[in-house]
Protein backbone atom coordinates (compact mmCIF):
# COMPACT_ATOMS: atom_id res chain seq x y z
CA UNK A 1 0.00 0.00 0.00
CA UNK A 2 1.19 3.47 -0.74
CA UNK A 3 0.32 7.00 -1.77
CA UNK A 4 1.27 7.77 -5.38
CA UNK A 5 1.97 11.40 -6.31
CA UNK A 6 1.98 12.53 -9.92
CA UNK A 7 4.65 15.21 -10.43
CA UNK A 8 4.26 17.15 -13.65
CA UNK A 9 6.86 19.13 -15.48
CA UNK A 10 7.12 22.10 -17.77
CA UNK A 11 10.15 22.55 -20.01
CA UNK A 12 11.93 19.62 -18.33
CA UNK A 13 11.58 21.04 -14.83
CA UNK A 14 9.21 19.87 -12.13
CA UNK A 15 6.64 22.54 -11.35
CA UNK A 16 6.30 24.29 -8.03
CA UNK A 17 2.71 23.10 -7.64
CA UNK A 18 3.99 19.54 -7.96
CA UNK A 19 6.38 20.01 -5.03
CA UNK A 20 3.35 21.06 -3.00
CA UNK A 21 1.56 17.92 -4.17
CA UNK A 22 4.61 15.87 -3.13
CA UNK A 23 4.60 17.34 0.39
CA UNK A 24 0.83 16.94 0.64
CA UNK A 25 0.91 13.32 -0.57
CA UNK A 26 3.74 12.50 1.84
CA UNK A 27 1.73 14.01 4.71
CA UNK A 28 -1.25 11.80 3.80
CA UNK A 29 1.06 8.75 3.61
CA UNK A 30 2.33 9.51 7.09
CA UNK A 31 -1.21 10.03 8.36
CA UNK A 32 -2.42 6.62 7.10
CA UNK A 33 0.87 4.83 7.78
CA UNK A 34 2.05 3.94 4.26
CA UNK A 35 4.92 4.96 1.97
CA UNK A 36 4.83 8.01 -0.33
CA UNK A 37 5.98 7.29 -3.88
CA UNK A 38 6.04 9.62 -6.86
CA UNK A 39 5.89 9.25 -10.63
CA UNK A 40 7.57 11.56 -13.14
CA UNK A 41 6.91 11.17 -16.87
CA UNK A 42 9.16 12.50 -19.62
CA UNK A 43 12.71 13.79 -19.36
CA UNK A 44 13.48 16.20 -16.53
CA UNK A 45 16.62 18.04 -15.48
CA UNK A 46 15.85 17.93 -11.76
CA UNK A 47 17.85 15.65 -9.47
CA UNK A 48 14.95 13.42 -8.50
CA UNK A 49 16.67 12.01 -5.41
CA UNK A 50 16.07 15.43 -3.82
CA UNK A 51 12.34 14.71 -3.83
CA UNK A 52 13.14 12.82 -0.63
CA UNK A 53 13.16 16.16 1.14
CA UNK A 54 9.39 16.38 0.67
CA UNK A 55 8.90 12.94 2.21
CA UNK A 56 8.84 10.85 -0.98
CA UNK A 57 10.74 7.55 -0.61
CA UNK A 58 10.65 6.28 -4.21
CA UNK A 59 10.39 8.10 -7.52
CA UNK A 60 9.24 6.07 -10.52
CA UNK A 61 10.33 7.52 -13.84
CA UNK A 62 9.51 6.87 -17.46
CA UNK A 63 12.22 8.78 -19.31
CA UNK A 64 10.93 9.24 -22.82
CA UNK A 65 10.74 12.44 -24.84
CA UNK A 66 7.35 11.35 -26.17
CA UNK A 67 6.03 12.14 -22.68
CA UNK A 68 7.22 15.75 -22.63
CA UNK A 69 3.85 16.78 -24.07
CA UNK A 70 0.86 15.73 -22.04
CA UNK A 71 -1.77 13.56 -23.67
CA UNK A 72 -4.30 12.76 -20.97
CA UNK A 73 -5.08 9.32 -22.44
CA UNK A 74 -1.42 8.25 -22.63
CA UNK A 75 -0.65 9.59 -19.15
CA UNK A 76 -3.74 8.03 -17.59
CA UNK A 77 -2.74 4.58 -18.83
CA UNK A 78 0.80 4.83 -17.43
CA UNK A 79 -0.24 6.29 -14.08
CA UNK A 80 -2.96 3.64 -13.72
CA UNK A 81 -0.38 0.91 -14.43
CA UNK A 82 2.00 2.38 -11.85
CA UNK A 83 -0.76 2.78 -9.25
CA UNK A 84 -1.73 -0.86 -9.70
CA UNK A 85 1.88 -2.07 -9.65
CA UNK A 86 2.67 -0.39 -6.33
CA UNK A 87 -0.77 -0.93 -4.77
CA UNK A 88 -1.56 2.77 -4.39
CA UNK A 89 -4.67 3.50 -2.34
CA UNK A 90 -4.39 7.28 -2.61
CA UNK A 91 -3.23 9.15 -5.72
CA UNK A 92 -2.38 12.85 -5.53
CA UNK A 93 -2.26 15.45 -8.31
CA UNK A 94 -1.84 19.20 -8.33
CA UNK A 95 -5.14 20.75 -9.46
CA UNK A 96 -3.31 22.55 -12.26
CA UNK A 97 -3.83 22.36 -16.01
CA UNK A 98 -2.42 18.86 -16.36
CA UNK A 99 -4.07 17.60 -13.18
CA UNK A 100 -7.43 18.74 -14.52
CA UNK A 101 -6.81 16.83 -17.75
CA UNK A 102 -5.59 13.56 -16.23
CA UNK A 103 -7.19 13.06 -12.79
CA UNK A 104 -10.81 12.72 -14.06
CA UNK A 105 -9.78 10.08 -16.60
CA UNK A 106 -7.83 8.17 -13.96
CA UNK A 107 -10.86 8.30 -11.67
CA UNK A 108 -12.90 6.41 -14.27
CA UNK A 109 -10.05 4.05 -15.15
CA UNK A 110 -9.42 2.97 -11.56
CA UNK A 111 -13.01 3.37 -10.32
CA UNK A 112 -11.53 5.74 -7.76
CA UNK A 113 -13.47 8.69 -6.35
CA UNK A 114 -11.92 12.08 -7.15
CA UNK A 115 -11.95 15.29 -5.15
CA UNK A 116 -10.52 18.15 -7.18
CA UNK A 117 -9.44 21.43 -5.63
CA UNK A 118 -8.56 20.08 -2.17
CA UNK A 119 -7.34 22.69 0.32
CA UNK A 120 -6.44 20.59 3.39
CA UNK A 121 -5.31 17.14 4.46
CA UNK A 122 -8.11 14.55 4.49
CA UNK A 123 -9.94 13.76 7.69
CA UNK A 124 -9.40 10.02 8.11
CA UNK A 125 -10.81 9.64 11.64
CA UNK A 126 -13.92 7.95 10.26
CA UNK A 127 -13.98 7.46 6.50
CA UNK A 128 -12.01 9.67 4.16
CA UNK A 129 -13.24 13.26 3.92
CA UNK A 130 -11.50 15.94 1.87
CA UNK A 131 -12.13 19.67 2.17
CA UNK A 132 -12.34 21.46 -1.17
CA UNK A 133 -13.22 24.88 -2.52
CA UNK A 134 -16.72 25.23 -3.95
CA UNK A 135 -18.83 28.13 -5.23
CA UNK A 136 -15.71 29.69 -6.74
CA UNK A 137 -13.93 30.19 -3.42
CA UNK A 138 -17.02 31.41 -1.55
CA UNK A 139 -17.40 28.17 0.46
CA UNK A 140 -15.89 24.77 1.22
CA UNK A 141 -17.41 21.31 0.83
CA UNK A 142 -16.26 18.36 2.90
CA UNK A 143 -16.45 15.50 0.44
CA UNK A 144 -16.43 11.86 1.45
CA UNK A 145 -14.66 9.52 -1.00
CA UNK A 146 -16.39 6.16 -0.80
CA UNK A 147 -14.20 4.01 -3.07
CA UNK A 148 -11.22 1.81 -2.16
CA UNK A 149 -8.81 3.98 -4.16
CA UNK A 150 -8.96 7.73 -3.63
CA UNK A 151 -7.74 10.50 -5.95
CA UNK A 152 -7.15 14.03 -4.68
CA UNK A 153 -6.02 17.04 -6.68
CA UNK A 154 -4.59 19.77 -4.50
CA UNK A 155 -5.26 23.44 -5.21
CA UNK A 156 -1.97 25.26 -5.85
CA UNK A 157 -0.67 27.44 -3.01
CA UNK A 158 -2.95 25.90 -0.37
CA UNK A 159 -0.55 23.56 1.44
CA UNK A 160 2.69 24.58 3.17
CA UNK A 161 5.45 22.11 2.55
CA UNK A 162 7.98 21.15 5.21
CA UNK A 163 11.30 19.78 3.97
CA UNK A 164 13.98 17.48 5.42
CA UNK A 165 17.35 16.32 4.12
CA UNK A 166 16.16 12.82 3.13
CA UNK A 167 16.89 11.35 -0.29
CA UNK A 168 14.54 9.38 -2.53
CA UNK A 169 15.35 6.26 -4.51
CA UNK A 170 14.83 6.72 -8.27
CA UNK A 171 13.54 3.70 -10.21
CA UNK A 172 12.76 3.31 -13.91
CA UNK A 173 9.16 2.15 -14.32
CA UNK A 174 8.84 -0.37 -17.17
CA UNK A 175 5.72 0.31 -19.20
CA UNK A 176 4.46 0.60 -22.74
CA UNK A 177 3.71 4.06 -24.10
CA UNK A 178 0.64 4.26 -26.32
CA UNK A 179 0.47 6.71 -29.24
CA UNK A 180 -0.87 10.17 -28.42
CA UNK A 181 -4.06 10.97 -30.31
CA UNK A 182 -3.70 14.67 -29.46
CA UNK A 183 -0.68 15.96 -31.41
CA UNK A 184 0.85 19.17 -30.15
CA UNK A 185 1.90 21.24 -33.17
CA UNK A 186 3.22 24.38 -31.42
CA UNK A 187 3.53 26.00 -28.02
CA UNK A 188 3.60 29.66 -27.16
CA UNK A 189 4.77 30.66 -23.70
CA UNK A 190 5.27 33.95 -21.96
CA UNK A 191 9.00 33.85 -21.31
CA UNK A 192 10.64 35.02 -18.11
CA UNK A 193 7.52 35.57 -16.05
CA UNK A 194 6.16 33.26 -13.36
CA UNK A 195 2.83 31.88 -14.64
CA UNK A 196 -0.16 33.52 -12.92
CA UNK A 197 -1.33 30.19 -11.56
CA UNK A 198 1.96 29.76 -9.70
CA UNK A 199 2.72 33.37 -8.76
CA UNK A 200 3.19 34.22 -5.09
CA UNK A 201 2.63 37.93 -5.68
CA UNK A 202 0.20 39.31 -8.25
CA UNK A 203 -0.19 42.99 -9.15
CA UNK A 204 -3.43 43.64 -10.99
CA UNK A 205 -5.02 46.64 -12.68
CA UNK A 206 -8.58 47.59 -13.54
CA UNK A 207 -10.50 50.22 -15.46
CA UNK A 208 -9.55 52.80 -12.85
CA UNK A 209 -6.18 53.03 -14.58
CA UNK A 210 -7.97 54.70 -17.51
CA UNK A 211 -5.91 53.24 -20.35
CA UNK A 212 -3.14 50.79 -21.35
CA UNK A 213 -0.64 53.68 -21.49
CA UNK A 214 -0.81 53.86 -17.69
CA UNK A 215 0.10 50.21 -17.09
CA UNK A 216 3.64 51.20 -16.18
CA UNK A 217 2.33 51.66 -12.63
CA UNK A 218 1.35 47.98 -12.55
CA UNK A 219 4.35 46.53 -14.36
CA UNK A 220 6.93 48.59 -12.46
CA UNK A 221 5.61 47.51 -9.07
CA UNK A 222 5.33 43.91 -10.33
CA UNK A 223 8.93 43.95 -11.50
CA UNK A 224 10.17 45.30 -8.18
CA UNK A 225 8.26 42.66 -6.22
CA UNK A 226 9.03 39.75 -8.59
CA UNK A 227 5.30 39.59 -9.19
CA UNK A 228 3.17 38.52 -12.11
CA UNK A 229 0.70 40.99 -13.64
CA UNK A 230 -3.04 40.43 -13.97
CA UNK A 231 -6.14 42.43 -14.82
CA UNK A 232 -9.90 42.59 -14.40
CA UNK A 233 -12.33 41.32 -17.01
CA UNK A 234 -13.30 44.69 -18.57
CA UNK A 235 -9.62 45.49 -19.11
CA UNK A 236 -9.07 42.23 -21.01
CA UNK A 237 -12.34 42.66 -22.92
CA UNK A 238 -11.46 46.18 -24.12
CA UNK A 239 -8.08 44.84 -25.17
CA UNK A 240 -5.89 46.93 -22.85
CA UNK A 241 -4.26 43.72 -21.63
CA UNK A 242 -4.05 40.16 -23.02
CA UNK A 243 -6.81 37.70 -22.11
CA UNK A 244 -4.48 35.36 -20.28
CA UNK A 245 -4.05 38.07 -17.61
CA UNK A 246 -7.78 38.11 -16.77
CA UNK A 247 -8.45 36.85 -13.26
CA UNK A 248 -11.98 36.35 -11.97
CA UNK A 249 -14.92 34.02 -12.17
CA UNK A 250 -14.68 33.54 -15.92
CA UNK A 251 -10.94 34.03 -16.14
CA UNK A 252 -8.29 32.38 -14.04
CA UNK A 253 -8.85 31.74 -10.34
CA UNK A 254 -5.68 32.39 -8.34
CA UNK A 255 -4.53 32.13 -4.73
CA UNK A 256 -1.28 34.08 -4.32
CA UNK A 257 0.22 35.21 -1.01
CA UNK A 258 -0.35 38.82 -2.04
CA UNK A 259 -2.93 40.18 -4.47
CA UNK A 260 -2.38 43.89 -5.09
CA UNK A 261 -5.38 45.42 -6.90
CA UNK A 262 -5.15 48.89 -8.43
CA UNK A 263 -8.28 50.63 -9.74
CA UNK A 264 -10.46 47.50 -9.53
CA UNK A 265 -13.87 47.97 -7.88
CA UNK A 266 -14.16 44.31 -6.83
CA UNK A 267 -17.34 43.05 -8.47
CA UNK A 268 -18.45 39.73 -7.04
CA UNK A 269 -17.30 37.95 -10.22
CA UNK A 270 -13.80 39.38 -9.80
CA UNK A 271 -13.69 38.42 -6.14
CA UNK A 272 -14.60 34.83 -7.04
CA UNK A 273 -11.27 34.55 -8.84
CA UNK A 274 -9.07 36.13 -6.17
CA UNK A 275 -10.78 35.59 -2.81
CA UNK A 276 -8.44 32.71 -1.93
CA UNK A 277 -5.44 35.10 -1.92
CA UNK A 278 -3.82 35.19 1.51
CA UNK A 279 -3.42 38.98 1.64
CA UNK A 280 -5.41 41.42 -0.49
CA UNK A 281 -4.44 45.06 -0.99
CA UNK A 282 -6.85 47.46 -2.69
CA UNK A 283 -6.03 50.91 -4.07
CA UNK A 284 -9.20 52.67 -5.20
CA UNK A 285 -10.39 56.26 -5.14
CA UNK A 286 -13.97 55.20 -4.38
CA UNK A 287 -14.30 54.47 -0.66
CA UNK A 288 -17.54 52.59 -1.45
CA UNK A 289 -15.80 50.13 -3.78
CA UNK A 290 -16.95 46.63 -2.72
CA UNK A 291 -13.37 45.35 -2.91
CA UNK A 292 -12.52 47.11 0.39
CA UNK A 293 -14.86 44.67 2.20
CA UNK A 294 -12.75 41.73 0.98
CA UNK A 295 -9.38 43.44 1.45
CA UNK A 296 -6.83 43.19 4.25
CA UNK A 297 -5.17 46.54 3.50
CA UNK A 298 -6.36 49.46 1.47
CA UNK A 299 -5.81 53.04 0.46
CA UNK A 300 -8.71 55.25 -0.59
CA UNK A 301 -6.97 57.47 -3.06
CA UNK A 302 -6.06 58.28 -6.64
CA UNK A 303 -3.83 55.53 -8.03
CA UNK A 304 -1.92 58.07 -10.13
CA UNK A 305 -0.84 59.89 -6.99
CA UNK A 306 -0.50 56.93 -4.63
CA UNK A 307 1.26 54.38 -6.83
CA UNK A 308 4.44 56.37 -7.60
CA UNK A 309 4.91 56.87 -3.85
CA UNK A 310 4.38 53.15 -3.21
CA UNK A 311 6.86 52.28 -5.94
CA UNK A 312 9.42 54.64 -4.39
CA UNK A 313 8.84 53.16 -0.93
CA UNK A 314 9.34 49.62 -2.27
CA UNK A 315 12.55 50.72 -3.99
CA UNK A 316 13.76 52.17 -0.72
CA UNK A 317 12.84 49.00 1.13
CA UNK A 318 14.73 46.90 -1.43
CA UNK A 319 17.69 49.26 -1.32
CA UNK A 320 17.21 50.46 -4.91
CA UNK A 321 17.34 54.19 -5.27
CA UNK B 1 -21.55 16.85 -37.89
CA UNK B 2 -23.24 16.04 -34.59
CA UNK B 3 -22.29 17.99 -31.50
CA UNK B 4 -23.31 17.18 -27.94
CA UNK B 5 -23.11 20.14 -25.53
CA UNK B 6 -23.25 19.39 -21.81
CA UNK B 7 -25.29 21.94 -19.89
CA UNK B 8 -25.34 22.45 -16.14
CA UNK B 9 -27.57 24.60 -13.96
CA UNK B 10 -25.75 26.84 -11.48
CA UNK B 11 -26.70 29.65 -9.11
CA UNK B 12 -26.34 33.12 -10.61
CA UNK B 13 -22.83 34.57 -10.22
CA UNK B 14 -24.16 37.12 -7.70
CA UNK B 15 -26.18 34.59 -5.64
CA UNK B 16 -25.71 34.62 -1.88
CA UNK B 17 -23.99 31.41 -0.83
CA UNK B 18 -25.55 29.91 2.31
CA UNK B 19 -26.34 26.42 3.56
CA UNK B 20 -29.32 24.72 5.18
CA UNK B 21 -30.12 21.49 7.05
CA UNK B 22 -27.18 21.72 9.42
CA UNK B 23 -24.82 22.82 6.65
CA UNK B 24 -25.45 19.75 4.51
CA UNK B 25 -27.35 21.44 1.67
CA UNK B 26 -27.04 24.55 -0.46
CA UNK B 27 -29.77 27.01 0.60
CA UNK B 28 -31.52 27.34 -2.74
CA UNK B 29 -34.43 29.51 -1.56
CA UNK B 30 -34.68 32.68 -3.59
CA UNK B 31 -31.65 31.80 -5.69
CA UNK B 32 -31.80 32.65 -9.36
CA UNK B 33 -30.47 29.86 -11.58
CA UNK B 34 -28.53 30.29 -14.79
CA UNK B 35 -26.80 28.12 -17.37
CA UNK B 36 -23.28 27.56 -16.08
CA UNK B 37 -21.42 30.43 -17.83
CA UNK B 38 -18.66 28.20 -19.25
CA UNK B 39 -21.26 25.85 -20.74
CA UNK B 40 -23.24 28.72 -22.21
CA UNK B 41 -20.82 31.42 -23.33
CA UNK B 42 -18.10 29.16 -24.59
CA UNK B 43 -19.26 25.56 -25.26
CA UNK B 44 -22.77 26.25 -26.56
CA UNK B 45 -22.01 29.45 -28.47
CA UNK B 46 -19.00 27.85 -30.21
CA UNK B 47 -21.23 24.93 -31.23
CA UNK B 48 -23.76 27.42 -32.61
CA UNK B 49 -21.00 29.15 -34.59
CA UNK B 50 -19.98 25.80 -36.08
CA UNK B 51 -23.59 25.23 -37.12
CA UNK B 52 -23.73 28.70 -38.66
CA UNK B 53 -20.69 27.77 -40.74
CA UNK B 54 -22.16 24.40 -41.74
CA UNK B 55 -25.94 24.09 -41.71
CA UNK B 56 -25.72 20.29 -41.74
CA UNK B 57 -24.60 20.44 -38.09
CA UNK B 58 -26.93 19.19 -35.35
CA UNK B 59 -26.54 20.49 -31.80
CA UNK B 60 -27.90 18.29 -29.04
CA UNK B 61 -27.92 19.39 -25.43
CA UNK B 62 -27.69 17.12 -22.44
CA UNK B 63 -28.20 17.94 -18.79
CA UNK B 64 -28.51 15.92 -15.60
CA UNK B 65 -31.15 17.49 -13.39
CA UNK B 66 -34.70 17.42 -12.12
CA UNK B 67 -37.69 19.23 -13.65
CA UNK B 68 -36.49 22.56 -12.20
CA UNK B 69 -33.69 22.42 -14.77
CA UNK B 70 -36.16 22.81 -17.66
CA UNK B 71 -36.09 26.65 -17.80
CA UNK B 72 -32.30 26.52 -18.15
CA UNK B 73 -32.34 23.94 -20.91
CA UNK B 74 -35.11 25.90 -22.71
CA UNK B 75 -32.88 28.97 -22.60
CA UNK B 76 -30.05 26.94 -24.11
CA UNK B 77 -32.46 25.81 -26.86
CA UNK B 78 -33.42 29.46 -27.38
CA UNK B 79 -29.78 30.35 -27.90
CA UNK B 80 -29.47 27.72 -30.61
CA UNK B 81 -29.54 24.05 -29.57
CA UNK B 82 -31.65 21.82 -31.83
CA UNK B 83 -32.90 19.35 -29.26
CA UNK B 84 -32.26 18.50 -25.64
CA UNK B 85 -32.16 15.49 -23.37
CA UNK B 86 -32.66 15.87 -19.64
CA UNK B 87 -31.62 12.93 -17.52
CA UNK B 88 -34.01 13.04 -14.61
CA UNK B 89 -31.60 12.79 -11.67
CA UNK B 90 -30.05 15.04 -9.06
CA UNK B 91 -26.46 14.33 -8.11
CA UNK B 92 -23.29 16.10 -7.03
CA UNK B 93 -21.07 13.12 -7.85
CA UNK B 94 -19.02 13.80 -10.97
CA UNK B 95 -18.66 10.11 -11.85
CA UNK B 96 -22.42 9.51 -11.68
CA UNK B 97 -23.15 12.58 -13.83
CA UNK B 98 -20.41 11.73 -16.34
CA UNK B 99 -21.69 8.15 -16.60
CA UNK B 100 -25.19 9.37 -17.42
CA UNK B 101 -23.87 11.77 -20.07
CA UNK B 102 -21.58 9.09 -21.53
CA UNK B 103 -24.49 6.67 -21.95
CA UNK B 104 -26.39 9.33 -23.93
CA UNK B 105 -23.26 10.20 -25.92
CA UNK B 106 -22.66 6.54 -26.83
CA UNK B 107 -26.14 6.20 -28.31
CA UNK B 108 -25.88 9.48 -30.22
CA UNK B 109 -22.58 8.79 -31.99
CA UNK B 110 -21.36 12.38 -31.73
CA UNK B 111 -18.38 13.87 -33.56
CA UNK B 112 -17.83 16.40 -30.80
CA UNK B 113 -18.67 16.61 -27.13
CA UNK B 114 -18.32 20.07 -25.60
CA UNK B 115 -18.37 20.89 -21.89
CA UNK B 116 -17.58 24.07 -19.98
CA UNK B 117 -14.20 24.05 -18.22
CA UNK B 118 -15.91 23.69 -14.84
CA UNK B 119 -19.16 24.63 -13.14
CA UNK B 120 -19.07 27.77 -11.03
CA UNK B 121 -20.73 25.97 -8.10
CA UNK B 122 -18.87 22.71 -7.49
CA UNK B 123 -15.75 23.67 -9.51
CA UNK B 124 -14.96 20.02 -10.27
CA UNK B 125 -13.54 20.45 -13.78
CA UNK B 126 -14.04 16.69 -14.09
CA UNK B 127 -16.99 15.87 -16.33
CA UNK B 128 -15.20 16.31 -19.68
CA UNK B 129 -12.27 14.08 -18.73
CA UNK B 130 -14.52 11.43 -17.23
CA UNK B 131 -16.84 11.36 -20.25
CA UNK B 132 -13.81 11.06 -22.55
CA UNK B 133 -12.45 8.12 -20.57
CA UNK B 134 -15.86 6.42 -20.47
CA UNK B 135 -16.08 6.79 -24.26
CA UNK B 136 -12.38 6.00 -24.79
CA UNK B 137 -11.97 9.28 -26.72
CA UNK B 138 -9.20 11.87 -26.69
CA UNK B 139 -9.81 14.86 -24.44
CA UNK B 140 -8.55 18.40 -24.85
CA UNK B 141 -9.12 20.43 -21.70
CA UNK B 142 -9.28 24.20 -21.18
CA UNK B 143 -9.60 25.05 -24.86
CA UNK B 144 -9.53 28.72 -25.88
CA UNK B 145 -9.92 28.25 -29.67
CA UNK B 146 -11.50 25.53 -31.74
CA UNK B 147 -11.54 25.16 -35.53
CA UNK B 148 -12.34 22.29 -37.87
CA UNK B 149 -10.06 21.14 -40.66
CA UNK B 150 -11.77 18.25 -42.44
CA UNK B 151 -12.14 15.46 -39.92
CA UNK B 152 -9.54 17.02 -37.62
CA UNK B 153 -9.96 19.63 -34.93
CA UNK B 154 -7.30 22.28 -34.42
CA UNK B 155 -7.51 23.34 -30.81
CA UNK B 156 -5.60 25.90 -28.77
CA UNK B 157 -5.54 25.08 -25.08
CA UNK B 158 -4.18 26.89 -22.09
CA UNK B 159 -1.11 25.45 -20.39
CA UNK B 160 0.94 26.83 -17.50
CA UNK B 161 2.17 30.25 -18.59
CA UNK B 162 0.98 30.09 -22.17
CA UNK B 163 -0.88 28.03 -24.72
CA UNK B 164 -0.33 25.18 -27.11
CA UNK B 165 -1.90 24.31 -30.42
CA UNK B 166 -2.87 20.73 -31.01
CA UNK B 167 -4.45 18.65 -33.69
CA UNK B 168 -6.75 15.73 -33.04
CA UNK B 169 -8.94 13.55 -35.18
CA UNK B 170 -12.67 13.57 -34.42
CA UNK B 171 -14.45 12.42 -32.35
CA UNK B 172 -13.06 14.33 -29.39
CA UNK B 173 -14.23 15.69 -26.05
CA UNK B 174 -13.32 19.35 -25.41
CA UNK B 175 -13.70 21.49 -22.29
CA UNK B 176 -14.22 25.12 -23.22
CA UNK B 177 -13.24 28.40 -21.62
CA UNK B 178 -12.82 32.08 -22.36
CA UNK B 179 -11.68 32.77 -25.89
CA UNK B 180 -13.77 30.06 -27.59
CA UNK B 181 -16.69 32.40 -28.30
CA UNK B 182 -18.50 35.48 -27.05
CA UNK B 183 -21.60 35.57 -24.89
CA UNK B 184 -24.90 35.92 -26.80
CA UNK B 185 -28.38 37.00 -25.75
CA UNK B 186 -31.25 34.85 -27.03
CA UNK B 187 -33.52 36.76 -29.45
CA UNK B 188 -37.32 36.63 -29.58
CA UNK B 189 -37.34 34.22 -32.54
CA UNK B 190 -35.07 31.89 -30.62
CA UNK B 191 -37.19 32.09 -27.48
CA UNK B 192 -40.42 31.40 -29.40
CA UNK B 193 -38.79 28.59 -31.39
CA UNK B 194 -37.37 26.95 -28.27
CA UNK B 195 -40.89 26.14 -27.05
CA UNK B 196 -41.44 23.70 -29.87
CA UNK B 197 -37.97 22.14 -29.89
CA UNK B 198 -37.82 18.58 -28.54
CA UNK B 199 -36.88 18.26 -24.87
CA UNK B 200 -36.74 14.58 -24.05
CA UNK B 201 -36.74 13.48 -20.42
CA UNK B 202 -35.12 10.12 -19.72
CA UNK B 203 -34.75 8.25 -16.46
CA UNK B 204 -31.15 7.73 -15.28
CA UNK B 205 -29.35 4.45 -15.89
CA UNK B 206 -28.19 2.58 -12.78
CA UNK B 207 -24.69 3.95 -12.12
CA UNK B 208 -22.24 4.03 -9.23
CA UNK B 209 -21.45 7.10 -7.16
CA UNK B 210 -17.91 7.51 -5.88
CA UNK B 211 -18.27 10.52 -3.58
CA UNK B 212 -20.81 12.26 -1.37
CA UNK B 213 -20.85 15.69 0.26
CA UNK B 214 -20.73 15.34 4.06
CA UNK B 215 -21.07 19.05 4.86
CA UNK B 216 -20.33 22.60 3.78
CA UNK B 217 -18.43 25.39 5.54
CA UNK B 218 -18.21 29.09 4.89
CA UNK B 219 -14.78 30.70 5.09
CA UNK B 220 -14.09 32.64 8.29
CA UNK B 221 -15.09 36.29 7.97
CA UNK B 222 -12.29 38.71 7.11
CA UNK B 223 -11.07 40.78 10.04
CA UNK B 224 -11.84 43.94 8.09
CA UNK B 225 -9.70 46.17 5.97
CA UNK B 226 -6.88 48.19 7.53
CA UNK B 227 -6.98 51.53 5.75
CA UNK B 228 -3.83 53.58 5.26
CA UNK B 229 -4.01 57.32 4.51
CA UNK B 230 -3.47 58.32 0.88
CA UNK B 231 -1.00 60.90 2.20
CA UNK B 232 1.22 58.19 3.63
CA UNK B 233 1.40 55.25 1.17
CA UNK B 234 4.87 54.37 2.55
CA UNK B 235 3.03 53.03 5.60
CA UNK B 236 1.30 50.43 3.39
CA UNK B 237 4.67 49.16 2.20
CA UNK B 238 5.89 48.97 5.80
CA UNK B 239 2.79 46.98 6.85
CA UNK B 240 3.13 44.54 3.96
CA UNK B 241 6.78 44.02 4.80
CA UNK B 242 6.70 43.92 8.60
CA UNK B 243 3.16 42.88 9.54
CA UNK B 244 1.78 40.76 6.69
CA UNK B 245 5.34 39.69 5.71
CA UNK B 246 4.34 39.19 2.09
CA UNK B 247 6.92 41.44 0.42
Amino acid sequence: MSVLIFLDQADNNIKKSSFEAAGYGAAIAKQIGVAAEAIVLGTVNDDLTTLGQYGVTKVHTVKNDALNNVDAQVFTKIIADAATAIGATVIVFSNNFNGKAIAPRLSVRLKAGLVSGAVALPDTTSGFIVKKNVFSGKAFANVSINTAIKIISLNPNSFSVATTSAMAEVIEFATTITDAKVKVTSTDKVVGEVPLSEAEIVVSGGRGLKGPENWGLVTELAKLLGATTACSRPVADIGWRPHHEHVGQTGLAIAPNLYFAIGISGAIQHLAGVNRSKTIVVINKDSEAPFFKAADYGIVGDAFEVMPKIIDAVKKMKGIS
Amino acid sequence: MKILVCISKTPDTTAKIAFADNNTKFAADGVQWIINPYDEWYALVRAIELKEADAATAIHLVTVGLADTDPIIRKALALGGDEAIRINADSHDSYYIASQIASIAKEGNYDLVFTGKETIDYNGSSIGGMVAELLDLPYVSLATKFTLEGTNAIIIREIEGGEETCKVQLPVVVSCQKGMAEQRIPNMKGIMGARSKPLKVVEPAAMDTFTSIASFDLPPAKAGVKLVSADNPEELVRLLHEEAKVI
